[in-house]
């Protein structure tokens, strides 16, 4: 033995062993990563990938049949309905582990154990929100329902199985790449999925904004910037319909005026759910169609992220037969149809997130003062684990309004450590909103679809539902607050009960429409009804693709599947429509330089589509853009931040009923500027930009606009970017720059139900699966699939490809 | 040219890695080409080619297997998040050439345990 080199080249190797299989040296472990049969070569699926299986398991009670087709999609035909719901956890886990996994850890705020303390401050902040709280109380009421949780320990059961199946080699790129594990599925994860849909849905609140806005404001200022309802608005049950007596009467507490709310916030820019979180749906009835019969369309306006939130799927038993988008985390079609009906959803949008300050007793945070008395909080203690550091155990104070959110130990920006805001947000409320799914995918006729609405709390969804009976309707549903003009617009005292929600509106009172004259029932997170709603509903509503919707349903007939695509996919921008005049009036041409004048043209002779070749819809959108800054910002100047910016629309409607408005003075000038001086400042300011535009080549509105679909961690090769859409905000293709139209579902209720649906992703998560992004050129193109509602007698089509067997083993 | 140790030593390494793989983790490659180089006496330099041929040609094999079944898709991925440049090939080449550092190493740490009289080839 030659003890010296040995003992050398021993450590060589250990060193390279070290060097290739840890982070310690390099930035990744390139030999565990790259290993063929165990790295990431195994998540190289072959393009010829096999997906046929025979899989045998104890918890299921009979057979069953899954036949995937061309596009990956899985028709799961089980004897029975636990079967069906554990089949579909299993498949929801070998397609989207991953991403289920991610997202339930994010909503439960356990983002650091992977990401280290940089996602800290996440996770604090929606632990005091309340998620991991609300999850549990809403697990509490999903699992006293014998159903939903039999429907529950079977989905879970499926998802479980295949994590225990998975080896060193078969594990989800992404966890080799960052380098951990998949964690056991529980129902308790499908209800913090649940809360995370909450979350994005019907968290979105601008109560800090707006008090620093009312505190800064006059009055009459105040009113003009944020008015409760726009002129444009054509809300959901239209405009006239009479309401019924309110079953709860607000009383507005003494103070409201004044005391409300005394201090300024001082705080930074905050996190908020996207305010684009929209949609539309619509569906016309048999006397507005080609074919009598109705059809149905939604696009739910999300995130656009890979691998997608959403899973195509048909589920079918004895009992039900369903078909559409399922949520990878929880059970059931989501947006979808069966032999039927169709149904679907966009966001209701109402503020169900408010803020109270509470006045601790000391710094202890162990009492408040509450109805005249020192009131005993309750301590949650959040142990959260970080990645490389010890775990930090994070006290949140709850009082009777919820937990104290923002305090001396966490500002969450919105404090400067001497007040406290506890929030009350709905979905602290115990529910069971899986009921909701169950039972629409079950549902045969209208009176179903009523049974199953009313199950959905939070979030508060338009829910739109029609059927081969020929019925069409629409319901603005949930459990919403009751409340008095204003209630919840700012951070409110919580020093006593006269600010607190004073009732829920009874379900009687929610406002639907069915089968109305008009024939057609459509939503597009327009405010649902008019002024003489007897309950406040906030805000914050666009009203810009509602107006549209609903004039091109009304000023058409003959609808047809094709029709609706069209219309569904429709770059027309109802906002210019509105806008562009205001500029061509109040601009003189002549008074533009040459390039100036070329850009003014090119606005000019726009048809007012947001095409992806247009270069008028550019011009047109930095024009906009460029003008709410020469306006407002003399005035916003000396606000505290962060200040509510009036909406759009508010600013437009302004502007064009009142050219004299006040704010179009610069107040910093002895001038005193018209609107025509300030159209001309906005569009020359605009043209410096869109020169900058023009020279990058840029000019063309896909290009400028870039929309894409990223990676749920950001990772750029793993990303669809650059693609060529058109469309945006305020435009039925909502489809903005990371943002937009998830899931174009198209049904018409024929005979035989003929389907049409795409979302920009693909059915498997694996980023080295032909599946991955495979549906993204389409969706940005426009097209539709055909969605095919199998039979048992079609197991023999050609679009069968491949096909896994369940039973017991 | 290579004497049949060599070979026999080459293919054996490769073959053993390859079923080890199976089984335990990838840097068991260096403990297999230790112990075919322990077991098959050769001069430091041919157990150190030995084991570094038969796990490069392994990998290259197994990766370009792989990769051509699925049409690259994920390499040109993967090429791209790790060498920073869009080169099927390149990876693959890092690919093989780790596993041949490493059990090029323990094929020479192997070969050390002998005593220095190897008979000549």
């Amino acid at each position: 033995m030659r003890l010296i080199p040995l003992l050398i080249s021993a450590t060589i190797t250990a060193t390279l062993v070290i060097l290739f299989n840890t982070k310690l040296i390099l930035p990744a472990a390139l030999g565990k990563l790259l290993a063929p049969q165990q790295g990431l070569w195994q998540n190289a699926e072959p393009a010829a990938q096999d997906f046929s299986a025979d899989l045998k398991f104890d918890q299921l009670k009979g057979k069953a049949e899954v036949y995937f087709d061309d596009r990956l999609v899985p028709h799961v035909f089980a004897e029975n309905e636990t079967d069906a719901y554990f089949i579909q956890g299993y498949l929801h886990a070998k397609f989207r582990l991953w991403q289920m996994d991610l997202q339930v850890r994010s909503a439960a705020g356990r983002a650091s154990e992977i990401a280290g303390e940089i996602a800290i401050n996440h996770d604090r902040e929606f632990r005091r929100l309340g998620m991991v709280y609300g999850a549990e109380k809403s697990l509490k009421k999903m699992e006293a329902d014998p159903l939903i949780k039999a429907t529950c320990d079977a989905y879970t059961a499926g998802v479980n199985e295949y994590i225990k199946s998975l080896t060193v080699a078969t594990l989800p790129l992404e966890y080799k790449l960052i380098g951990y594990e998949p964690e056991l599925w529980s129902n308790f994860k499908t209800a913090l999925f649940l809360k995370y849909m909450s979350y994005d849905l019907a968290a979105r609140e601008t109560d800090f904004e707006m008090t620093n806005a009312k505190q800064f404001f006059s009055k009459e200022d105040f009113d003009l910037l944020y008015p409760v309802i726009q002129d444009s608005l054509d809300p959901i049950v239209p405009k006239g319909t009479l309401f019924t007596t309110p079953g709860v009467v607000t009383k507005p507490p003494a103070s409201a005026d004044s005391l409300y709310l005394t201090s300024l916030v001082n705080i930074d820019k905050v996190n908020n759910p996207d305010p684009g979180n929209g949609s539309n749906n619509w569906a016309v009835s048999g006397s507005k169609t080609e074919s009598g019969a109705p059809i149905l369309c939604n696009d739910p306006h999300l995130g656009l992220n890979l691998p997608s939130l959403w899973y195509e799927m048909q589920l079918s038993t004895p009992a039900f037969n369903a078909y559409g988008a399922s949520f990878p985390g929880a059970p059931s079609i989501i947006i979808g149809f069966n032999d039927s009906c169709a149904f679907g959803f966009t966001n209701g949008g109402r503020d169900v997130r408010d803020y109270y300050e509470i006045k601790f007793k000391d710094e202890s945070r162990k009492e408040y003062w509450f109805d005249s008395a020192w009131k005993q909080t309750d301590f949650r203690y959040e142990a959260i684990k970080i990645a490389g550091k010890p775990t930090m155990i994070d006290t949140v104070a709850y009082t009777i309004f919820g937990p104290v959110m923002f305090d001396k130990s966490y500002s969450g920006k919105r404090t400067d450590n001497k007040t406290n805001y506890a929030v009350r947000w709905k979905a602290h409320d115990e529910s069971n909103e899986l009921l909701i799914f169950t039972k629409l995918n079950n549902a045969k006729n209208y009176a179903d679809y009523q049974e199953a609405v009313v199950n959905l709390h939070t979030p508060g969804q338009n829910v739109i539902f029609a059927s081969k009976s020929g019925d069409i309707a629409i319901r603005t549903q949930g459990e919403w607050p009751a409340k008095w003009k204003g209630q919840g617009d700012f951070v409110m005292p919580g020093t006593d009960s006269s600010y607190m929600w004073q009732g829920m509106i009874p379900d009687i009172e929610t406002p639907f429409q069915y089968n109305p004259e008009r024939g057609f029932v459509s939503s597009a997170n327009q405010r649902p009804v008019d002024s003489t709603y007897p309950y406040y509903l906030g805000r914050e509503y666009p009203t810009p693709r509602g107006a549209l919707v609903n004039r091109m349903l009304a000023d058409s007939n003959k609808f047809t599947p094709e029709r609706m695509m069209k219309m569904q996919t429709d770059n027309y921008n109802i906002f210019a429509e509105w806008a562009k005049p205001l500029f061509l009036k109040n601009i003189d041409e002549s008074l533009l330089s040459e390039n100036e004048q070329k850009y003014f043209r090119l606005m000019k002779n726009w048809d007012l589509r947001s095409d992806p070749a247009s270069t008028g819809a550019t011009v047109f959108v930095l024009a906009w853009e460029n003008l709410r800054p020469v306006i407002l910002d003399d005035e916003f100047a000396k606000a505290p931040q962060p200040v509510m910016a009036p909406f759009e629309s508010t600013l437009l409607e302004s502007l064009l009923r009142d050219s004299a408005w006040k704010f179009i003075d610069n107040i910093n000038t002895a001038a005193k500027e018209t609107l025509p001086d300030i159209c001309m400042l906005a569009f020359k300011n605009a043209a410096k930009k869109i020169m900058i535009a023009e020279a990058a080549g840029k000019l063309e509105w896909a290009k400028y606009k870039d929309t894409h679909v990223d990676h749920l961690v950001k990772i750029k090769e793993f990303s669809s970017l650059h693609l060529p859409v058109g469309g945006g905000s305020n435009i039925i293709n909502a489809a903005r720059e990371n943002h937009g139209p998830s899931w174009r579902m198209i049904v018409s209720l024929t005979q035989k139900t003929a389907a049409y649906g795409i979302y920009p992703g693909g059915q498997s998560g694996n980023p080295g699966s032909r599946f991955y992004n495979n549906f993204v050129n389409d969706w940005a193109a426009g097209k539709y699939y055909t969605l095919w509602m199998m039979t048992n007698e079609e197991t023999g089509d050609r679009k069968v490809k491949w096909k896994m067997s369940f039973s017991k083993s | 040219m290579y004497s049949m140790k060599f070979i026999v030593s080459l293919i054996l390494t490769g073959l053993l890695s390859f079923a080890a793989c199976l089984y335990l983790p990838w840097w068991s490659i260096s403990i297999v080409a230790f112990v075919v180089a322990a077991l098959i006496p050769q001069k430091p330099l041919a157990s150190f080619l030995s084991g570094f041929t038969g796990l490069f040609i392994l990998w290259i094999s197994l990766s370009t297997w792989i990769s051509n079944a699925n049409e690259h898709i994920l390499a040109h991925k993967i090429s791209m998040l790790i060498i920073k440049m869009d080169n099927v090939v390149m990876l693959v080449l890092v690919t093989a050439l780790i596993g041949a550092l490493v059990a090029g190493m323990g094929a020479l740490t192997g070969s050390f345990l002998r005593k220095k009289q190897v008979p000549k080839s």
